[in-house]
């Protein structure tokens, strides 16, 4: 049941307990239950929404940023990791293999905002060997969804 | 018809079908726009796109021709090795296994192949619109048994062993069942395969909808004992994969029950388009992931459909399988026709009278929950004005 929960706020976080439950067959402090340990012990950290940034006044720009990092002895990748976490410029950070370490996504004001993020704060900080920035031009896909319609297609009204 | 001169070249048979009941109502909804539809059986997802590209793969690399008359032995190999792992059987992909244009041909080619001018073939209603006509164009004589609410619209085993007669040459059955929704459980399928055996009567067996099982999921009655020497299997890729479109059935059997309906298919229909083969071929080895997703999709949208009915008074009992329910109405005063059509004209809602499915369907209504969860809500709120007023 907690998976089938949890898969539906990832599909659409707006769900109510109660549509939840209607659509578990389930009753709804069930559901009320569940959502709240999972947020309590962080198996939920969060809901937000995808939103087609194109729509503001003033775009964000984002960019991808590859670094590649000095592991350290006790910790390895995660001290450096979770500093990297704290700026608030960053969006996302994921370890992967490869030829990098980090994988971040920043988000900035304008290009020049997140240049000089990644020449004064990321850079120059113990641990990062180097750095490789690439601006995202346009998004497609993101979380599952794409902002563009779905595919539109005539069935017939009534069929056996 | 009979005025304009042209009934005379008709055979007597075919002139003596009744026009399919659903298609006046289809005219009426297809007038009006802005319908919520709960009227449609097939998919309201388009065919998962790893299906699709594999299609226009195949079409770059130039397969646009004639298979062989039984269909690609490479997809009845991957359908033969599908229906082992999923239902309980196996066939031997090279005789016992042949491609078709939908289910709906291969019941044509088998009924066919098996009955002579008289024959019987007792079938249970509520049941799909074809069943009955199919028998008669075959020139035998469809026998119905009525399956009830108070069942849950399962065959009982009595009622079937009472319509057999000394002319029956064959059960048809749906399980799940479109109109109703309704499973066989293994014991009600064991009973229903004695008596198969008992009366040393052919079974076909259209599991179209077998994917979309909401209960526990059990063999096919062609895996009981004694009933693979009498059993078509009928299985195809419309419903649980979403390529209603694509048109592809397979039958499996006892191969000179193949090989008959394949004199058939081969005089009429040649073989099922390759391109659609090969899709299937993909979608039986890479889709099972993009089926599972729909299915739970489905399954979310029954339990939501079954409670608003009921919540607003409509008694539905939950559906074991397939993507309809079959709400008693009898409580609204209206006949199934009335309620489908005032329903359609005051709130544009289009639901199918349950008299399309069987003579007997009047109280009931077909509502299929193959479209999106908002169109559902919407329409399960229009209807509880409709019920309410």
């Amino acid at each position: 049941m907690k998976e089938k929960i949890l898969n539906l706020l990832k599909k659409d976080a707006r769900l109510s307990a109660s549509e939840i439950a209607d659509r578990l067959a389930t009753d709804v402090a069930t559901v009320t239950a569940i959502i709240g340990e999972c947020e309590k012990v962080k198996t939920i950290y969060g809901y937000c929404a995808l939103i087609n940034e194109e729509a503001f006044d003033k775009p964000p720009v984002r960019a991808l940023i590859e670094v590649s990092v000095q592991p350290e002895r006790d910790d390895g990748f995660d001290n450096i990791a979770r500093k990297i976490s704290k700026f608030t410029q960053v969006s996302d950070v994921m370890l992967v293999s490869g030829n990098y370490d980090l994988q971040l996504i920043i988000i900035g004001d304008s290009l020049q905002d997140i240049a000089g993020f990644v020449s004064s704060k990321l850079a120059p900080m113990d641990g990062v060997t180097s750095t490789r920035t690439h601006f995202m031009l346009k998004k497609y896909k993101e979380c599952g969804f794409t902002a563009e319609d779905g595919e539109d297609y005539d069935r017939l009204s009534v069929t056996p | 018809m009979s005025n304009n001169g042209q009934s005379k070249w008709l055979a007597r048979h075919i002139a003596a079908l009744p026009r399919s009941g659903i298609r006046d109502f289809f005219e009426l909804v297809n007038e009006m726009d802005d319908v919520i539809s709960l009227g449609v059986g097939e998919p309201d997802f388009p065919t998962p796109w790893g299906i699709r590209e594999a299609t226009i793969y195949a079409l770059e690399k130039g397969h646009t021709n004639y298979t062989s008359n039984l269909g690609l032995l490479r997809l009845r190999e991957v359908a033969c090795d599908y229906v082992a792992a999923n239902f309980g059987i196996r066939y031997h992909a090279a005789a016992e296994c042949i491609i078709t244009v939908g289910v709906s041909e291969a019941l044509d080619l088998i009924l066919r192949a098996i009955l002579n001018p008289g024959d019987e073939v007792v079938y249970h209603e509520p049941c799909y619109v074809s069943y009955a006509p199919s028998i008669q164009m075959a020139h035998a004589v469809p026998v119905p048994v009525q399956t009830v609410e108070s069942a849950a619209f399962a065959l009982e085993p009595d009622k079937l062993e009472k319509a057999i007669t000394k002319k029956t040459k064959a059960i048809l059955l749906n399980f799940p069942n479109n109109p109703t929704g309704a499973n066989l459980s293994f014991e009600q399928k064991k009973q229903v395969a004695q008596i198969a055996v008992q009366h040393d009567l052919l079974v076909i067996t259209d599991e179209i909808y077998a994917e979309l099982t909401w209960g526990e999921a059990c063999q096919s009655i062609a895996a009981f004992p004694g009933m693979r020497e009498r059993t078509i299997f009928l299985h195809g890729m419309s419903k649980a994969y979403a390529m209603t479109g694509f048109r592809i059935g397979y039958a499996c059997g006892p191969p000179e029950l193949i090989e008959a309906m394949m004199k058939i298919h081969q005089y009429s229909m040649l073989c099922a388009s390759i391109v659609a083969q090969e899709a299937a071929i993909e979608a039986l080895r890479n889709g099972r992931a993009d089926m599972e997703a729909m299915k739970e999709e489905y399954y979310q949208r029954r339990n939501v459909i079954v409670k608003r009915l009921n919540d607003m008074g409509l008694h539905c009992t939950p559906p074991e399988g397939a993507f309809y329910v079959y709400p008693n109405i009898t409580c609204t005063g209206r006949s199934s026709a009335e309620f489908a059509h005032d329903l359609l004209r005051e709130h544009k809602v289009a639901v199918v009278p349950g008299v399309a499915f069987s003579s007997a369907g009047e109280g009931f209504i077909r509502c299929s929950y193959a479209t999106s969860m908002k169109n559902i809500e919407e329409a399960m709120a229009r209807l509880a004005k409709f019920i309410a007023k």
